[in-house]
């Protein structure tokens, strides 16, 4: 089963390749792959049928709990079937559909990926390895809904997708670690299958909530269902494909996997029931607004995503065998009314079923297929869909537990009729409307309409032979939801029954509602202020709050200067640390130490160093004695026998000096710009530390909390590891990984220097050609928008407030100058402010030359 | 700063500059058993460097290193992943110690390790780190 995934993959990888001989017909040649594997997993169908559940095992990373391990079972065989069978039709459909789209190529990489990722999600056992998929089912469709990038809306609605989907991923990545505390494993099939209950454990209701969050947002649940529709910017196989059959019910697909375990308590079943009853009826009634096809088809998508989590939340057997019922019908219809609804679209030019109608005579197969397709959306025999609505019923009619739901469900099936009607009928009767000439349309080529014959098709079979279907796909899938044996079987016909009756009365008021539809849609326009208010606004008042809050701290702790940073930071780990000191260790002052003569001696050399240090007023002077503090602290190292230490302290200062050396005359003249006020406040901070320090150091010495490790390291240093040199064993061999990250960052470091020296040598933003192209090849900007020095800038800014009259540039220096003088803090940006502030002639008159040299255009 | 003409400089940059590499090199490799180590060696020889390019500057420095900074840095830690991976083959857990002793004759015997084609990654991470800044920064002096 790693292998069907993988395989997947590959044909990602290799499509460009094959693009480049094949053009178009590469996805043909593709939809092989995804043919395959539904016949491999077909082949599979008895297997499962009698009950086995077949477990591939890989072991992926043994020591933290996570597993390549894949289960096949009742459920996730139906979905994979799903998941291959449409995929297969939707390959062959988008070659044709994008014949000719310069990035077809891309088009296809990404959906053969997304393929892959849906299986490994509906296949894994390890719950870690399940989110990998689930986030990478996220990343292709936000690719998907945004392949027509050069739209904003489209570019738009990919990223409302992606942040929804992915802050749900969040918290989904939550509730698993959550879950598996509680259930004491992250394999699926263990948590199942222990003995120990989940419901019961103290972590339930925050687990479930987390979980919930993220299958709610991938599964577009109410209040999060506004994604789904505006993923409809994505090319119709995408939405067929992924916001109909597939990704958005992989939710669902966690919340029924899970339901064994976590479901039957009352907390699951009243979110579950209410929330996917809310989302039943707003699907519903949101699709009776719109006029779109592709959108009416979203909305109903909503709804049916709605009925499945009402579905799981009734939570009896009936409801069980209703769940995978209604999911099979769902994606067999759904899949083909998208793929019409794009042969529409494709061929009359337009998606407005306003703007559609007469089109039976030109498009006689599409009608067809759309009326029978439509007649299974709408719950009418001899369709599957009929059969998957009347256990609809019958199961809320036995299990649920308010009487909203039940109007909620009641109203909802009313209106999808009517949207059952509206696609069906409007586009291919009555008067002959479309915005191209009637000539130029006619039937799209056999690898359109073939997806849609074959979903049809099934959905008629299914319908006509219920105990086929049931027995070989949906009865081991209810087994897998319910986690026991489910008894019960799936017929066409019950007799006359209360669910029978309903479907009749929702079939005649649909019907009704569909002749009045126009006018219904009018009245219906009073409402749209409150819908205006609804939950997307939520969406977009978050959007705005993320940046806003991202302006404020920004504004508030990253300021830019540079000793605002050092306070903060410095002030908070005292806070916490000394906090944490007092609270819980006692500090015992002890005194009796016997120290030598020359030992004191160092002492004395290094306070005298940090006092110059901090004291002097010359630069020079002030690294001199930087580079005493840490020669006299590597003395100390080599004091205390650590000469590995030592050396490396040596010879660390001594690069740290060369670089200050270097760095020194770049710098502005030395001044003095901070009040006593502000010195004092340094002083009492930095002094804070320096106790701080000394209390930790002296705790360090007095309270063992553990045994060191320093001592297992010394025995097995040469035994273990041949060394002798312990520091070194240290770090090459038993925390090699911790080097291996540092010598990376340093890396990463000297990258981050020599990109801020050597790209920006004027210190002048956009002084240079190549900003920011360190790796890419060389950008060229046009000269005009190339500013070449901070005063341009400046200028420019005021010249647009009207402050200075154009060309007045010496007037603007001398204002900067003033103002630069004036200035507290960032003395990096004030090189010219340096008059009488010198004590060193020659670093003035170094940063005079420096001035001049940046005065002169470049 | 880099001014013609100091003779004393001159020579002995000239003089210490072998020996500091030969030096670094000497640390590094008895680093495992001594005082020592691919850091500090780097170190080392980086400091080499860093006289060589206060004598004669950033143009001089370059030639004579032959090799771009950066890519030693490459270097550097491409050595430091290879020494990740061999002990996968032995089944055994990312980044475990392989060694293979090798008999010279006259019996002396070399232990190549993976711990010590991880030091040299450091070695040379750290010296390409080190003389990339500080090329840079000459570099940025002397224009």
């Amino acid at each position: 089963m790693q292998l069907a995934v993988l395989v997947i993959y590959l044909a990602a990888l290799v499509t460009p390749w094959l693009f480049v001989q094949h053009q178009h017909r590469t996805a043909y040649l593709m939809a092989i792959v995804p043919a395959a594997l539904t016949i491999w997993f077909a082949g599979h169908i008895p297997l499962i049928a009698s009950g086995e559940v077949l477990i591939h095992e890989f072991a992926w990373i043994p020591g933290l709990d996570i597993s390549f391990t894949m289960v096949l079972d009742g459920l996730s065989l139906m979905f994979a079937l799903l998941i291959c069978g449409i995929g297969t039709f939707i390959v062959l459909y988008a070659g044709a559909y994008l014949k000719g789209h310069e990035d077809q190529n891309r088009f296809l990489v990404v959906l053969l990926s997304f393929m892959g990722s849906m299986l490994g999600l509906v296949l894994a056992d390890n719950l870690i390895t399940l989110f990998v998929f689930w986030e990478l089912t996220s990343i292709t469709s936000y690719l998907l809904i945004g392949f027509n990038h050069h739209q904003e809306s489209a570019r738009k609605a990919a990223l409302q997708g992606l942040i929804v989907t992915v802050a749900g991923g969040l918290a989904l990545l939550a509730g698993i670690v959550m879950l598996a505390i509680a259930g004491g494993s992250y394999s699926i099939q263990e948590i199942l299958n222990s003995s120990n209950s989940v419901t019961s454990h103290a972590l339930y209701t925050g687990m479930l909530i987390c979980l919930l969050l993220g299958a709610f947002t991938k599964s577009a649940q109410f209040p999060f269902h506004f994604w789904l529709p505006n993923a409809m910017a994505a090319p119709t196989p995408v939405s067929a494909y992924l916001h109909s059959a597939t990704m958005v019910k992989a939710g669902i697909y966690l919340l029924a996997r899970l339901q064994p375990q976590l479901g039957g308590t009352e907390l699951w079943t009243i979110i579950l029931s209410t929330f996917g009853a809310l989302t039943l009826f707003t699907g519903a009634f949101m699709a009776l607004r719109s006029t779109d096809l592709k959108k009416l088809l979203a909305y109903s998508t909503v709804m049916a995503l709605g009925t499945l989590t009402l579905l799981l939340g009734i939570g009896t057997e009936l409801a069980m065998l209703g769940f995978a019922a209604y999911l099979l019908a769902h994606s067999l219809y759904k899949g083909a009314l998208f793929m019409l609804a794009g042969i529409v679209d494709h061929e009359a030019g337009s998606r407005e079923v306003t703007e559609l109608g007469g089109l039976r005579k030109y498009l006689p197969v599409t009608a067809v297929l759309t009326g029978v397709a439509a007649l299974s959306l709408a719950g009418i025999p001899p369709l599957f869909g009929f059969v998957a609505k009347e256990l609809l019923l019958e199961a809320m009619i036995e299990g649920a537990f308010a009487w909203f739901i039940y109007a909620l469900v009641i109203v909802g099936s009313i209106f999808i009729v009517t949207v059952a009607a509206v696609i069906a009928l409007r586009p291919f009767f009555g008067a002959f409307k479309a915005p191209k000439a009637a000539e130029k349309i006619h039937e799209p080529p056999i690898a359109m309409l073939a997806g849609p014959i074959v979903l049809v098709t099934l959905s008629l079979v299914a319908g006509l032979l219920p105990g086929l279907a049931g027995y070989w796909i949906t009865q081991p899938a209810t087994n897998a939801v319910a986690g026991t044996v489910v008894d019960g079987y799936l017929a066409l016909w019950h007799g006359i029954n209360l669910p029978l009756m309903l479907s009749a009365v929702s079939l005649i008021a649909g019907l009704i509602l569909f002749k009045v539809w126009d006018g219904t849609r009018a009245r219906l326009r009073v409402l749209d202020p409150i819908i205006a208010r609804g939950p997307e606004r939520g969406y977009f008042w978050f959007m705005d709050a993320i940046v806003w809050v991202a302006e404020w701290q920004t504004r508030k702790l990253q300021n830019g200067s540079m000793r605002n940073y050092l306070r903060t930071i410095v002030l908070v780990f005292v806070g916490l640390t000394g906090y944490t000191l007092l609270s819980r260790y006692q500090i015992h002052w002890n005194f009796d130490v016997s120290v030598y003569f020359h030992e004191i001696m160092v002492l004395g050399v290094l306070v005298a160093a940090a006092i110059t240090a901090s004291v002097t007023h010359s630069r020079l002077g002030a690294v001199a004695a930087m580079g005493g503090v840490g020669y006299t602290i590597a003395l100390v190292f080599i004091l205390f026998s650590a000469p590995d230490l030592g050396i490396t302290q040596i010879l660390v200062e001594t690069l740290t000096v060369i670089l200050l050396v270097l760095v020194l005359f770049r710098l502005p003249s030395f001044s003095n710009i901070s009040t006593t006020r502000e010195r004092i406040r340094d002083a009492a901070v930095a002094l804070t530390v320096g106790v701080l320090m000394t209390f930790l150091i002296m705790i360090t010495i007095d309270v063992q909390l553990f045994e060191p490790i320093s001592g297992y390291m010394i025995e097995n240093s040469y035994p273990l590891a041949h060394g002798r040199n312990i520091v070194n064993v240290i770090l090459v061999d038993y925390r090699a990984l911790d080097t291996l990250g540092e010598i990376f960052v340093l890396a990463l470091a000297a990258m981050g220097v020599y990109a801020m020296i050597k790209f920006n040598p004027q210190t002048a933003p956009g002084a240079n050609h190549f900003a920011g192209t360190l790796i890419l090849p060389p950008k060229k900007i046009p000269e005009k928008d190339i500013v070449h020095s901070l005063d341009e800038i400046h200028q420019a800014m005021l010249e647009k407030e009207n402050i200075v009259a154009p060309g007045d540039f010496d007037a603007t220096n001398e204002r900067k100058i003033a103002a630069a003088s004036d200035a507290e803090s960032n003395p990096d940006l004030s090189p010219d402010a340096s008059d009488g502030h010198d004590d060193d002639p020659n670093e003035g008159e170094q940063s005079d030359q420096q001035q001049g040299k940046e005065d002169k255009p470049s | 700063m880099m001014k013609p003409g100091t003779l004393i400089l001159h020579a002995a940059a000239r003089f210490l500059v072998p020996l500091q590499l030969l030096f670094s090199v000497f640390l590094l490799l008895r680093g495992h058993n001594e005082p020592g180590g691919g850091f500090i060696a780097g170190l080392v020889a980086s400091g080499a460097f860093a006289l060589y390019l206060f004598t004669f500057g950033a143009a001089v420095t370059r030639d004579l290193m032959r090799v771009d900074p950066r890519n030693l840095i490459g270097i550097g830690l491409f050595f430091g992943m290879i020494s990740v991976f061999p002990a996968l083959f032995n089944g055994e857990p990312l980044l475990t110690a392989q060694w293979w002793p090798i008999m010279l004759p006259g019996g002396t015997e070399i232990k190549l390790s993976t711990p010590l084609i991880f030091d040299i990654g450091v070695y040379f991470a750290v010296f390409g780190s080190v003389m990339l800044m500080l090329i840079a920064l000459t570099e940025a002096e002397e224009h």
